[in-house]
């Protein structure tokens, strides 16, 4: 019988042939856990589970991007508690401060490889599914389990197919699709589900990160693109197989796909940005694991170069990653942004869950390239989050209005 | 007796409890107990009672992993949490928490604030004016979770996960 690739990866985690809709119990890869979670996890661990090692410390990740770096003497202390326990356990895989934000980390670092179960404290886990592994968000109880034993169970998820046709047009991306198939499936289309990504091969990893981490917005427990076009190898048996079942399909046209932006307080409140209307913005913010990849950087640079922000707008860079950072900066894309204006932050989650590094005032409306516009996300629940592409990011900054990247291009 | 709390549907975990007051984000943990919809409900924390409970729309829980928005809810007491369809993070962490949560539209049903008997064994509801509401019985590895009274519990007694074989 043909599978899904959840069914493929799920059935050699296994070590059976396993089927939409069982209860299974696997062998997990890689469990990552980050700076927020870390100290409730070590917690669980320790006094709940008694558990004093991690099951294997080469198979734990942690990472440092929640708040980082510290925004207060409390997170320091945690986060100097997380090191300390690091260091106690031997785990290899520590990225500290700096080094970006956990899901492009993983990825850059090869860690995160196709075919992979891995397990994080951190719901957008699905963004491995760009290398093709089954990537799950899980909270802190789960994650210390995996970490203390290696395993954990799932119900093995049906698959929601989103099929794209076509190519993108210029100012158009994978944000776009995302959002495009969020607006189709609402924030619960696929709940309890996998999503799969077709007719996305030309995209890059980073870009297939942007539909991975957008897949746990309608709910889905993974959300994998096939990995073929990219320079991860993937094991023999994981690819799509003529014939596996999907419970249901998606189809978007690139060719006539208009840039979308989702309206505060739901991500699945899109429409196309030329039925929006015009909204001012105060704040243009670039980042996330969503879109705060090299790719966005650059494509912003490219509508902002030459020019400036427009008065009154405070537009604000985050990097994912300092690969990302690295790379912005050796080929002049962020000379290009500082120029324009920008302020960069340092690689990390940034302002994203509302901690720190630009934090939103009552009344503030801002166009955000992550993934999350929800009530109080990025800081007071008085202000107003509108999602959308790194390139409608740069089009608003220069406008001072939401604005197509078409029309200032 | 029990209240109803009703909610709307995709309530997030921002609106459960923000990330602004995380655990990491506090003096004193222990106060997470007085941030469940601090910003969405501001009167809940200080008038839920133990017992109370939460009856809500479509996709409850939905967005981020942050186990801290159930473990909110149950340091208050709640104790069921009702929905046609629950987000499926939210609901392994109340699960592993031993917090009850049935799948079942009952919105419309019941009425905020009103006093209810809830019998969780029978899987039942009961009004002031003696309505009954009939709990859907949730899926046998479901229910050996939360008598054990969680997924630690549930581990350390079995030594196995749900669902897998003794
Ligand atoms: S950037 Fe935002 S969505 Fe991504 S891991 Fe960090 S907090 Fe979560």
């Amino acid at each position: 019988m043909a599978q899904t690739l959840s069914e493929q990866i799920l059935s050699q985690a296994a070590g059976k042939p396993v089927r939409a809709g069982e209860v299974a119990t696997v062998a997990v890869d890689l469990v990552m856990m980050h700076d927020s979670l870390s100290p409730s996890i070590i917690k669980i661990m320790e006094q709940e589970l008694g558990a004093e090692r991690v099951w294997d410390p080469e198979r734990v990740a942690v990472v440092v991007d929640h708040v980082a770096p510290a925004a207060t003497v409390q997170t320091a202390e945690k986060q100097n508690e997380v090191r300390r326990w690091v260091q106690r356990q031997g785990i290899t895989h520590f990225y500290d401060v700096g080094r970006g934000i956990s899901h492009p980390v993983l990825v850059e670092e090869g860690v995160a490889q196709p075919g992979m179960v891995i397990v994080g404290s951190d719901s957008h886990s699905t963004a491995y599914g760009c290398v093709g592994a089954f990537g799950s968000g899980m909270g802190s109880t789960d994650i210390a389990l995996a970490a203390a034993t290696g395993r954990t169970w799932f119900r093995v998820p049906e698959t929601v197919l989103v099929r794209a046709t076509g190519r993108f047009r210029p100012g158009v991306n994978a944000k776009d699709l995302a959002l495009r198939a969020a607006r189709e499936l609402r924030a619960d289309g696929a709940t309890y589900a996998a999503v799969e990504w077709h007719g996305v091969e030309f995209l890059t990893v980073m870009e297939r990160m942007t539909l991975a981490t957008l897949s746990i917005e309608v709910g889905a427990k993974a959300g994998l693109v096939p990995p073929v076009g990219i320079p991860q190898v993937a094991p023999e048996w994981l690819r799509v197989e003529e014939g596996a079942t999907y419970s249901r399909v998606v189809e978007v046209d690139l060719d006539t796909l208009q840039p979308q932006v989702s309206a505060p307080s739901f991500v699945d409140n899109v429409s196309d940005l030329g039925d929006l209307g015009r909204v001012a913005v105060d704040v243009v913010y670039l980042g996330t694991c969503t879109n705060g990849h090299y790719e966005d950087m650059a494509a912003a640079a490219r509508i902002l170069a030459g020019k400036q922000v427009a008065p009154g707008v405070r537009l604000m860079v985050v990097p994912a990653s300092r690969d990302a950072m690295l790379r912005a900066t050796q080929d002049g894309t962020l000379a290009t942004l500082l120029a324009a204006g920008a302020a960069i932050g340092t690689p990390g989650c940034g302002a994203c869950i509302g901690r720190h590094m630009g934090v939103l005032g009552p009344g503030e409306t801002c166009l955000f390239t992550g993934n999350r516009n929800f009530r109080g996300r990025m800081g007071s629940p008085e202000a107003n989050i509108y999602l959308a592409s790194a390139e409608v990011a740069a089009a608003t900054a220069l406008a001072g209005y939401i604005a197509d990247p078409q029309d200032v291009l | 007796m029990a209240r109803v709390w009703i909610f709307g549907q995709d309530i997030n975990t921002d609106q459960i409890v923000p990330g602004r007051y995380a655990p990491i984000m506090l003096k004193n943990e222990d106060d997470l107990r007085l941030y469940p919809f601090v910003e969405h409900r501001p009167e809940f924390a200080s008038t839920v009672r133990s017992g109370d409970i939460i009856v809500a729309g479509n996709n409850f829980g939905c967005g981020s992993s942050r186990e801290y928005a159930p473990l909110a809810l149950k340091m208050v007491g709640v104790g069921a949490i009702i929905a046609p369809l629950f987000a499926r993070i939210f609901f392994r962490n109340a699960l592993n928490l031993g917090i009850p949560c049935f799948t079942a539209d009952l919105t419309g049903q019941l009425a905020d604030g009103e006093q209810v008997d809830l019998n969780l064994e029978a899987g039942r509801i009961t009004s002031a004016d003696g309505r009954e509401l009939a709990l859907p019985p949730p899926p046998t590895f479901l229910r050996e979770v939360w008598s054990a009274g969680g997924i630690v519990p549930f581990y350390r007694q079995h030594g196995r996960f749900p669902g897998e074989a003794a």
